[in-house]
């Protein structure tokens, strides 16, 4: 009898946390396990959207792997920009987010000047950029011009696509710059007074004081950088339809990319082979490759951040 | 018989879900009333003022001959919404569906997101071969399945600027392409590194320069009997492939091309290189003179249907075709009127008439195409004459739409800039990418 009433007891009250969970529990199956466990069955599909899916083994993964020809170059491409332009966003935002705490006067004006650009909608900032950079007629070339100065094609030039696109990238860097000035703002200054007492250069109490108490702001604009980089799809979409010249007019097909490849991002993809070519298996395939990158980054930079965190502690 | 473990069975169940929970719904039995009041909704593509408000006009008058049936239109829907919509399904979707992009009819048959019209068409005793005109018929079907209808045409040629030929002693449209060469030539004039004024743009990216139109100048074909791509076997590409080339060393070499174009303004404004004078010859769509003229064109406008291989000067007159396509949604359950307002949009020659001189387009019905009521001045005859011209063509519809073309077009640029240099070696690898994306799509 004792035993039954423990047991009912035991189910109560595993029904009752299942209840509290539940709010969690259905948000994490719908829009995690679900969408997950579904890009995973899917790769191994054929299925146009019409239809029954049909098994198809890893001929999806072969086609991708092999036989795509957009794949490598956009895998290449997040990797350059995961590489490049979240370290130079993340250098550019702290070292925007120092300057302005130091300034004395006016912090004002210039902490509203570099937010501003943030919040300029992504395709509005882009196509400024692509007109800003025209090599034909932008102001940009014909300042480097009148400079003596080489003028580049920017998004026109294959080598030179991608730097354009983490100039914008920069150009819009306020939220970082925010995240860092609070950053900054909440570092003890016992701890410069102590450094300076014992006589440290600027930049060991950069290196020594400032950087160890903010590391894992730093830390969480790298991983967020790193995610975010891996979604990247409206700037490098917009730019290379843009100056392309080709615009989408009287049905004309837009194969992303351009100029030569050099603006394709893994994203771009997924949406090319899932809602242009309705070749939904490997799309998934190019999913879950993003999906895994974005694993193996993050626990790579987890790891490092212990390393990190200890410095500064 | 052995019980199935309470995870196996939901496990089986999730599976199960997850395989119909998007899978979109055929229907394709039409049991409604084409006579009973009802109303439809219809999903185009144009958004321009001017044509929506042609597409409406001709709702109205169809309303007019159709009392019962209401229409709900909705504009600038490309295919990329219209694919993702058919394919979630859903009662507030379309009946009745439009697409500019004839090289998706393929996809559109293949896949059933358009219904097959065929026993419409037998219903309503339409026999389309003295109705519409060949390459209309050809875009707007898929290995015998007819998916779609074409709602007019498009039509592309030669347009020039009359006046820079007559300064440049030019007495009449070039009407080969080695006659071509010579006249963008004379036409060009360099200042500096750039140019004052520019015979023709012969890239690729050079809006309507691309990879297929210039191919329908040349006899060729896209596929062998077995489907296969027969680019590298079909002389005709490596020829228009090495003559583009040409073409963009005589006039300047591609680095000094591309930075021109980058003068250009957008195609579908007033500033169009065409229309600026940047350029003097322009290969376009009929759609360009009323756009020149709206735009208040200084000089004479000519027309002329684009050159021909030198050894097929007979065909001269023949231009690539396409144009916007309609059909009936898979999933509507008003499939009957839906029809009714297809047939109507697509086969009645006042209907068809008054929406081509609306928006300036070419009739696609062979009644429309003769109509005294059909709006033709010197410049437009032009189009009409080679929507007509029975050589006119356009590419072959694929299961999987344009993306032999786009592949096709990438080699195109790869050769034009001089990245790729073998050209018989770069065909192959383009047939073969072709043939793995079709097989990928099957």
């Amino acid at each position: 009898m004792s035993t039954l009433t423990l047991r009912a007891k035991r189910r109560k009250q595993a029904l009752r946390t299942a209840a509290f969970m539940s709010p969690w529990l259905i948000g994490f199956s719908v829009f995690f396990a679900y969408p997950l466990i579904s890009t995973v069955y899917f790769s191994f599909m054929k299925y146009d959207g019409f239809g029954v899916p049909e098994f198809r083994g890893l001929e999806n993964w072969n086609y991708v792997f092999n036989d795509y020809p957009m794949f490598w170059p956009a895998l290449r491409n997040t990797l350059w920009l995961v590489l490049v332009m979240v370290t130079l966003r993340v250098a550019f935002g702290l070292g925007i987010g120092l300057l302005i705490t130091k300034i004395k006067t006016g912090t004002g004006v210039f902490r509203t000047l570099f937010y501003l650009p943030y919040l300029a909608p992504p395709v509005a900032a882009t196509l400024a950029f692509v007109f800003l950079l025209n090599p034909g007629t932008g102001p940009v070339n014909s300042v480097l011009g009148d400079l003596g100065l080489p003028t580049p094609g920017w998004f026109t030039d294959a080598a030179w696509s991608k730097p354009a696109l983490t100039m914008l990238a920069l150009w819009g860097v306020g939220d970082l710059m925010v995240i860092f000035m609070a950053a900054l703002l909440d570092v003890p200054k016992e701890q410069y007074e102590a450094a300076e007492l014992d006589g440290a250069s600027a930049w060991h109490r950069f290196r020594f004081v400032t950087l160890p108490n903010i590391s894992p702001i730093v830390m969480f604009a790298v991983v967020t950088g790193v995610i975010q980089t891996m979604q990247y799809y409206t700037q490098p979409l917009v730019a290379g339809k843009v100056a392309s010249g080709i615009i989408g007019g009287s049905g004309q097909q837009f194969e992303p990319g351009y100029p030569d490849k050099s603006t394709l991002t893994l994203p771009q993809l997924v949406y090319n082979l899932g809602f242009q070519r309705f070749d939904y298996g490997s799309a998934c395939v190019v999913a879950l490759v993003l999906f895994a990158l974005s694993m193996v980054f993050t626990a790579f930079l987890m790891r490092r951040r212990g390393g990190l965190i200890q410095a500064g502690d | 018989m052995p019980k199935m473990p309470r995870k196996a069975v939901l496990a089986a169940a999730s599976i199960a879900l997850l395989t119909t929970a998007c899978t979109g719904q055929s229907d394709t039995g039409a049991t409604d009333d084409p006579n009973a009041s009802t109303t439809i909704t219809f999903w185009h593509g144009w958004s321009a003022p001017a044509e929506v408000k042609a597409i409406q006009a001709n709702i109205d008058r169809f309303e007019k001959a159709h009392p019962n049936i209401k229409v709900k239109v909705v504009g600038n829907i490309n295919d990329d919404k219209l694919n993702q919509a058919l394919r979630a399904g859903g009662s507030s979707g379309p009946d009745v569906v439009s697409s500019f992009t004839t090289s998706n009819v393929g996809k559109f048959c293949s896949s059933g997101a358009f219904a097959d019209l065929k026993p419409f068409i037998e219903k309503s005793k339409l026999d389309l071969d003295k109705i519409i005109p060949k390459p209309m018929l050809e875009y707007t079907q898929f290995e015998g399945k007819r998916c779609a209808m074409p709602l007019l045409g498009d039509a592309y040629g030669l347009y020039y600027n009359k006046d820079a030929f007559k300064k440049a002693g030019i007495k009449a449209p070039p009407k080969t392409w080695s006659e071509f060469a010579e006249v963008a030539k004379k036409l060009t004039k360099s200042k500096g590194d750039s140019y004052e004024q520019l015979g023709f743009m012969p890239n690729y990216h050079g809006y309507e320069t691309v990879v297929d139109h210039y191919m329908s100048q040349w006899n060729h074909t896209y596929f062998d009997k077995d489907g296969k791509s027969s680019i590298a076997e079909d002389p005709a590409f490596a020829e228009m492939f090495t003559y583009q080339k040409k073409l963009v060393d005589s006039l300047g070499g591609f680095q000094k091309l591309e930075k021109y174009r980058n003068t250009f303004g957008d195609e579908w404004g007033a500033k169009h290189p065409f229309q600026t004078g940047q350029v003097a010859m322009q290969l376009d769509g009929e759609w360009r003179l009323g756009m020149a003229r709206d735009a208040g064109v200084k000089f004479d406008i000519g027309t002329a249907p684009m050159p021909v291989a030198d050894d097929e000067a007979d065909e001269y007159g023949k231009g690539f075709l396409s144009g916007t396509v309609m059909g009936i949604a898979p999933q509507s359950k008003k499939q009957n009127a839906a029809w009714e307002l297809v047939k109507y949009m697509t086969t009645d020659t006042d209907a068809v008439v008054a929406f081509a001189n609306a928006i300036h387009n070419v009739p696609s019905t062979f009644d429309a195409l003769k109509s005294p009521g059909l709006k033709v001045d010197a410049g437009f005859k032009t189009f009409v004459d080679i929507a007509l011209n029975p050589k006119s063509n356009t590419p072959p519809a694929s299961i999987n739409g344009s993306t032999y073309q786009t592949t096709l077009q990438d080699f195109g640029y790869q050769y034009e800039s001089g990245k790729a240099k073998d050209l018989k070696a770069g065909l192959k690898k383009t047939a073969d990418q072709i043939d793995r994306d079709i097989e990928q799509a099957k």
